[in-house]
């Protein structure tokens, strides 16, 4: 290592003149090394960095995307909620209408069928009231007449003699019975 | 001042070490940064990581933010390669037994220098047409009784002495730590040999001294390659936009 001081300073030379030959060299391999450079190392590595972003990016992306349907979903079900509740709140109020409207009807219909079954039975009591004082009549102007005939022995087959007595004798208990009455 | 040739062996002009290391600079980075970026992934695995580290600080750190833009991308692939060259060959001269940072030779330091000459002005000259050299050399905003001092100052400074200083910065600072280290060396190797016990003592202080310049050294190496990219991106970004400065 002497040696080599020793031979560097006596050689006299100026280190700022170059050698042509290194600096052919270091031009030679520097150009190599940025061919190389350009060609394949920054292209490889920024592509990484590119899909990287991408990557990162993509992602937060689909994150918003989902998020943001996420929210319109929600919007969604609570206008559907509170249109369900409105639709349940008419349908209710529309039912308890419709059931006062059928309670009334009811009870109307109800009141008439019985007036009606009332006004019926009067008129059928009336009327069978009315056949049994006809057969009454009949019959017991029979069995009275039959009766008599057996009391006062007197043949009473006159027919008008015998209505006449009859007449006369349920008018008379028609009277009664009136004068009961009051 | 060169060293022996290998081929022909000790002839004074010949190929070098100095050679042989440069052209295995190339071999080292284009090897490591192709196997980076080999199998891309999404999750990087270590390798991957480690040349996206690397690859992300030229990027970011360098092209991005001095020149910014859209356009820094152009020019990732020159600020990536100067500065992983130089870089490299820096380092060889803190590895045992190589010891021999590559622009401790001139040579290497003036064609690099010229490379990111002629980049720049092309650049501005193709951005601004002929006009970028008014626009290079005269200063807006300076009264007209000054210019004919400050033009030729902004001629020199800008178009002599820049490209100057950037090559004679990197090799100036590669060949002192080359030879403080060899000189430290062989200031130990002469004191070790003394018969004075005492003379033979002081050697250890020299030894601690070499290793804090070693360490200085190491930094230093790492440094230079960084100041020589960072300026390289400084000029591209004065030549592109030469009109606002």
């Amino acid at each position: 290592m002497n040696q080599t001081i020793i031979s560097a300073a006596t050689e006299g030379t100026n280190p700022l003149v170059p050698n042509p030959w290194e600096m052919g060299v270091v031009l030679a391999g520097f150009a190599v090394l940025f061919y190389i450079v350009v060609k394949f190392v920054v292209p490889m590595f920024e592509k990484t960095f590119a899909e990287r972003a991408e990557a990162i990016e993509g992602g937060i992306a689909k994150a918003e995307k989902a998020q943001a349907e996420a929210s319109a979903a929600l919007e969604e079900y609570k206008q559907q909620l509170t249109d369900a509740r409105a639709e349940a709140n008419r349908i209710r109020e529309e039912a308890r209408a419709e059931g006062a409207q059928i309670l009334a009807d009811l009870k109307e219909k109800a009141a008439a069928e019985s007036a009606r079954i009332t006004a019926h039975a009067h008129a059928q009591i009336e009327s069978e009231r009315q056949a049994a004082v006809v057969s009454l009549r009949a019959e017991v102007g029979t069995l009275a007449t039959t009766l008599a005939s057996r009391i006062v022995g007197e043949s009473l087959s006159d027919d008008a003699r015998a209505a006449r007595v009859v007449d006369r004798f349920l008018a008379d208990l028609e009277n009664q019975n009136a004068g009961a009455a009051k | 001042m060169h060293l022996p040739a290998i081929l022909p062996w000790g002839a004074a002009d010949g190929f070098s070490k100095q050679m042989l290391l440069v052209i295995l600079s190339v071999v080292i980075i284009a090897t490591f940064f192709l196997l980076a970026a080999r199998k891309q992934q999404l999750v990087p695995g270590k390798l991957q990581f480690a040349g996206e580290a690397a690859y992300g600080f030229v990027r970011n750190s360098i092209a991005k933010d001095i020149i910014g833009g859209k356009d820094f991308m152009k020019y990732v692939p020159l600020l990536f390669s100067l500065f992983f060259f130089i870089l490299v060959n820096n380092i060889y001269g803190a590895i045992p037994l190589i010891q021999l940072p590559s622009f401790s030779h001139v040579g290497g330091a003036y064609v690099l220098a010229a490379i990111v000459y002629l980049t720049w002005i092309a650049i501005g000259v193709k951005k601004n047409g002929i006009k970028y050299f008014k626009l290079a050399t005269v200063p807006t905003g300076v009264p007209v009784y000054i210019l004919p001092i400050v033009i030729p100052i902004e001629i020199i400074s800008n178009f002599l002495v820049r490209p100057v200083t950037h090559s004679l910065r990197l090799f100036a600072t590669m060949l002192a730590g080359h030879l403080i280290v060899m000189i430290a060396g062989s200031g130990i190797e002469y004191l070790v040999m003394q018969e004075n016990v005492l003379l033979k003592g002081t050697s250890v202080l020299v030894l601690v001294g070499a290793i804090a310049m070693y360490m200085l050294e190491a930094l230093i190496m790492a440094l230079q390659a960084y100041v020589f990219t960072l300026l390289t991106a400084i000029y591209i970004e004065g030549a592109l936009h030469a009109d606002s400065h």
